[in-house]
């Protein structure tokens, strides 16, 4: 698979969390990272999880709630 | 084993509801019926049957026809005994000297102006005036022939006021020679569908049957073939083509349609394995004896001549098939999907579970992942409709499903319908929500199409919010901004039934200025006076409901706007009481019933999170297996995964996702990157097209099982013939599943639902015998619901305390701008069903052989774009080609077409955006551009091509 199809594929990634953080961001209830984070945690599987915070440790440009976010993401043991 | 049903009989009058019950006396039985009832149902009660023609349990009573008069002790004359209702102590005699008089003069004169070739006659056996004949005794008819309806010529020549048979219906004829002016027809295409399509012209022997004005056939008339006036004809006036070629039929079959979310209860009319015809079943629960053209006469493509059934395999998605038996399909694919797990991983391989497939058959195919895969690679097509539904109302509520039956419509004051076109797709529903809507209820409709519910001739004023698509979120929010501020809202139920706190501090959000309908409108177009207008009126309705489609889900803010109908709703006190709810209307038959059943990749059957070591003990028990904890991959990630390299193959039951999933480029490259594709369905769809192994399906009348309808209704679908393929679907999945050493011994449907029974709570208490005997039930259905649940949340929401959650605007990504101005909708017609592969296939393509695109004309007008013309539709994702029609049904800036024909690929133009929560495309909104073509688009030609050449099989060897 060429370059080209995998960083678009983690870019969507990214887009679908900025789309949760602008969802999140707007509810009262709890922090809206922790929020992107369980949503993310409930619905994507592990290697999304995993793309998505390597994405982001390797300086991906997001929002800083998607930053923030990642830390919050649970990775698969080992 | 055949369901000998002997069917249900005519009561004469409808059913009346009332407090107060009345005795009387029939022929000296004693009879207690509600008061209102009328005297003929009384009678029926009582087990006398009234000779009747004009009356019907259909229709209210007209009393036209003279031959259901009585003797009532204490009355004058011979009384209708079809209009007069009973009274208390009442004494009937429905048989005396003088009234078998009075019905044999009148049958007299009904046989001296009809044909008498009953032998030959399409209705024999079958034929009401026959039937009444007989029952008064008519023994000759002493009337010299004279001017009629019925005779071609006479002596002297052509008969002027005979008129020829209307054929143009291709599933009905109208022939004027039988009709006896009972008006039948008329008042069922009023009362029953709403259409008012037929009239009766002239006046006494004038009169006749008109399908609107002269020049007008049935086909070119408002005619919407839902049947509901042959249905009630008593003669063979109107009369199904399907009787007419085979004859009467000889068992009934209960079963239920395999086309929309309503669920229509029909009874398949068979005689030995040939299907007669589908007439509604007067005791189905969500339909009530009506029906719509799909459902009555579209079932012909289970015999269709493209319709497969032979196992099909090939090496590369460029070979032409090769027919093989089962057993080599099977093991191809169970020796490929191992493989690829074996190359790539557990997680490499999935299934999509079908929408149209029954409850048992979608559990079994989430099974396979989940228990023989080992992993949750699992979804359906609910993901690219409904599951914005199922994540807000679960997140507001407590549970994933609508909250009413659809005989709550009877009760409620107004409607607000938002992103559904019901009369196109839930006809039958649209029809009891218009029969409201004449009793005088109101009605709001959210969407930027004017749509024919606006139209219901006989109703009050509708409002139309004609916004512009993707601005859901902002128009919901705005009336529930006016509601806060004019203190419109139930401060008692919200105390109640939710968290105040959690309501002021909403309250305090909506009450921000950007989301005043003054700024709503300039994002929506909608004007600001229009949403005061329409707050006001959904707020001081006593009972207002809601009805929503997927013009609500498939947005990038579906969820948000579920969540946003379902706090209007709260506020207002608006849920658990009859006529009000929050009822998302299911596009397909089961899409309730698939996300029921587990399809989705992080939930099991019920909707238990994966997650759930509780959930996921009481399936390791059941199966056998050690489940995994993580989440599965959704559709649209499967083919992300694809595209990546690491998702290798996928096995598809029932499901189009080439023509039905968005983007299409997308996910045919994403197809083409799989080792094992294996298609299951009753033709070579487009999906096929990247299949390595067919394996053919069977259709709805071939199985037995069970469909969940948008009111959580499970309905039994019954076999009615043999599998033309040789099994029925969950028997494949099942060979399928051994093959890859499961071990599954079902032997009938039942056993796959009493595992579902007692693995899921809230379908607990469902079994066979309880539908058998109840004919349906609504889930939750336990032991605290031993009969299901009707209306939910009437005392609690599911989850306590009922969650207002905020809903802040957020525009799509998807913006018009120079390059492409317009914004694209999509929807469906009537005549067509999803990807068209059952009603493209049926004469239903006579009023919609093409997707056309609707375009404004001032917008048509700027593109030198005349009616009719080719044009180009073209957005950031590709481009195709279809004719214009031009209409201000939709606002200047907005283009729509509907989906229904592979030849358009409608969705080569829209786009990967999707729900921020569920990943539900935004098939809603595109933007595009439009101009004037020649022709095909060079995708068109290109797919075409390849369609050709992946179609191709091999001529079998040996015969």
């Amino acid at each position: 698979m060429s370059h080209d199809d995998m960083s678009h594929d983690v870019s969507k990634l990214i887009r679908m969390a900025t789309q949760m953080a602008q969802f999140f961001s707007s509810q009262p209830d709890r922090p809206a990272p922790e929020a992107v984070a369980a949503h993310i945690n409930d619905c994507w599987t592990p290697r999304m999880r995993q793309d998505f915070v390597a994405q982001i440790r390797a300086g991906a440009e997001a929002d800083p709630v998607v930053r923030d976010a990642a830390a919050f993401v649970r990775l698969p043991a080992a | 084993m055949k369901d000998f049903i002997i069917p249900d009989r005519d009561m004469g009058t409808p059913a009346v509801k009332s407090d107060i019950t009345v005795n009387l006396l029939v022929d000296g039985i004693p009879v207690s019926v509600p008061a209102g009832t009328s005297v003929m149902r009384a009678a029926a009660v009582a087990g006398i049957s009234v000779p009747k023609l004009c009356a019907t349990d259909h229709l209210t009573a007209f009393g036209s026809c003279r031959l259901c008069v009585v003797q009532i002790d204490g009355m004058r004359g011979l009384p209708a005994s079809c209009t007069t209702p009973v009274a208390e102590g009442m004494v009937v005699h429905t048989q005396t000297e003088e009234v078998a008089q009075v019905r044999k003069g009148v049958m007299e004169l009904y046989i001296s102006d009809h044909p008498l070739d009953c032998l030959t006659c399409a209705a024999n056996g079958d034929c009401e005036l026959q039937d009444m004949a007989g029952a008064v005794g008519l023994r000759e008819v002493r009337y010299e022939p004279g001017q009629n309806h019925f005779a071609r010529r006479d002596a002297e020549g052509p008969n002027p006021e005979y008129r020829p048979k209307d054929q143009s219906n291709p599933y009905f004829t109208f022939d004027p020679a039988k009709c006896i002016v009972c008006n039948r027809c008329v008042r069922a295409c009023e009362e029953v569908q709403g259409t008012f399509a037929l009239t009766i012209e002239g006046r006494g022997f004038d009169s006749r049957v008109s399908a609107g004005m002269e020049s007008d056939s049935f086909l070119s008339s408002d005619c919407v073939s839902c049947g509901a006036c042959v249905q009630v004809c008593p003669t063979a006036t109107l009369i199904e083509n399907s009787v007419i070629q085979i004859g009467t039929p000889e068992h009934i079959v209960k079963t239920t349609c395999a086309y929309c979310g309503v669920g229509c209860s029909f009874d398949a009319h068979m005689r030995g394995e040939e299907v007669v015809r589908m007439v509604p079943s007067k005791d189905g629960k969500a339909n009530h004896g009506h029906s719509c053209v799909k459902g009555r006469f579209a079932w012909g493509y289970a015999t269709h001549r493209e319709r497969q059934t032979q196992p099909m395999l090939r090496e590369r998605i460029t070979d032409p098939w090769r027919v093989v038996s089962w057993d080599e399909a099977l093991d191809f694919a169970a020796t490929r999907l191992r493989q690829a797990q074996q190359d790539f991983g557990p997680d490499a391989i999935g299934v999509i579970t079908s929408s149209r497939c029954t409850n048992e058959e979608t559990y079994l195919v989430q099974k396979l992942a989940r228990a023989v895969f080992h992993n949750n690679n699992t979804d359906t097509c609910a993901r690219v409709c409904h599951s914005p539904t199922g994540y807000g109302l679960k997140t507001a509520f407590g549970t994933s499903a609508g909250t009413h039956d659809f005989d709550s419509v009877d009760e409620t004051d107004l409607a607000l319908v938002i992103g559904a076109n019901p009369t196109d797709g839930h006809p039958v529903f649209a029809s009891r929500l218009r029969k409201r809507l004449r009793e005088g209820a109101g009605l709001i409709v959210l969407d930027p199409r004017q749509i024919d519910l606006l139209k219901t001739p006989h109703m009050g004023t509708g409002l139309h919010l004609p916004l512009r698509p993707g601005t859901n979120v902002a128009v919901l929010t705005a009336l529930a901004h006016v509601i806060v501020a004019e203190r419109l809202y139930d401060e008692a139920f919200i105390r109640e039934r939710c968290d105040w706190d959690e309501f002021l501090a909403y309250a305090e959000f909506l009450l921000d200025p950007r989301h005043a309908p003054e700024e709503v409108e300039k994002l929506s177009k909608v004007p600001a006076e229009l949403i005061r207008k329409a707050a006001r009126a959904y707020a001081a309705a006593p009972r207002a409901s809601i009805y929503y489609g997927l013009g609500v889900t498939e947005h990038s803010q579906g969820s948000t706007t579920v969540m946003a109908i379902a706090n209007l709703a709260m506020m207002t006190g608006n849920i658990g009481k009859p006529g009000t709810g929050v009822n998302p209307l299911r596009g397909q038959n089961n899409v309730q019933g698939s996300c029921d059943m587990g399809s989705f990749p992080n939930e099991y059957p019920g909707y238990r999170h994966v997650s759930d070591p509780e959930t996921r003990a009481i399936y390791e028990r059941a199966w056998g297996v050690e489940l995994s904890p993580e989440p599965g991959l959704r559709i649209p990630n499967m083919f992300d995964e694809a595209l990546a390299g690491r998702f290798k193959g996928l096995y598809c039951q029932g499901e189009d996702i080439v023509q039905s999933d968005p983007d299409t480029r997308h996910v045919t490259s994403a197809l083409s990157a799989m080792d094992i594709v294996i298609v299951q369905d009753l033709f070579l769809n487009e999906t096929s097209n990247y299949a390595h192994v067919f394996l053919p399906g069977s259709s709805f009348l071939e199985k037995d099982g069970t469909f969940t309808n948008a009111e959580r209704r499970i309905n039994m679908v019954r076999r009615a013939m043999t599998p033309k393929n040789g099994y029925e679907d969950w028997e494949i999945t099942q060979m399928l599943a051994n093959r890859m050493g499961a071990a599954w011994s079902y032997t009938h449907p039942r056993e796959i639902m009493a595992e579902i029974a007692l693995t899921t709570p809230s379908f607990a208490g469902v079994s066979y015998d309880l539908l058998d005997r109840e004919g349906s039930v609504q889930w939750p259905c336990n032991d605290k619901a031993p009969l299901g649940t009707p209306v939910m949340h009437i005392d609690g929401f599911v989850r306590g305390k009922g969650k207002f959650v905020h809903t802040e605007y957020v525009a799509t990504e998807e913006r018009t701008g120079a390059r492409f101005p317009l914004l694209l909708t999509t929807g469906r017609i009537l005549s067509q069903y999803n990807v068209g592969a059952q009603t493209r296939r049926t004469e239903n393509s006579v009023w919609h052989p093409e997707d056309i695109l609707e375009i404004h004309p001032s917008d048509a007008e700027n593109r030198g774009v005349r009616e009719g013309d080719w044009v180009r539709v073209a957005s950031r994702s590709g481009d195709t080609t279809l004719r214009a029609h031009i209409t201000e049904r939709v606002a200047p800036g907005v283009v729509y077409t509907t989906f229904h024909h592979p030849t358009t690929q409608a969705n080569v133009v829209t786009t990967d955006n999707s729900d921020w929560a569920t990943n539900c495309p935004e098939f809603k909104v595109t933007a595009v551009q439009v101009s004037p073509s020649n022709g095909p688009s060079d995708w068109q030609e290109e797919y075409r091509h390849h369609s050709d050449l992946a179609r191709r099989i091999l001529p079998t060897a040996a015969e």
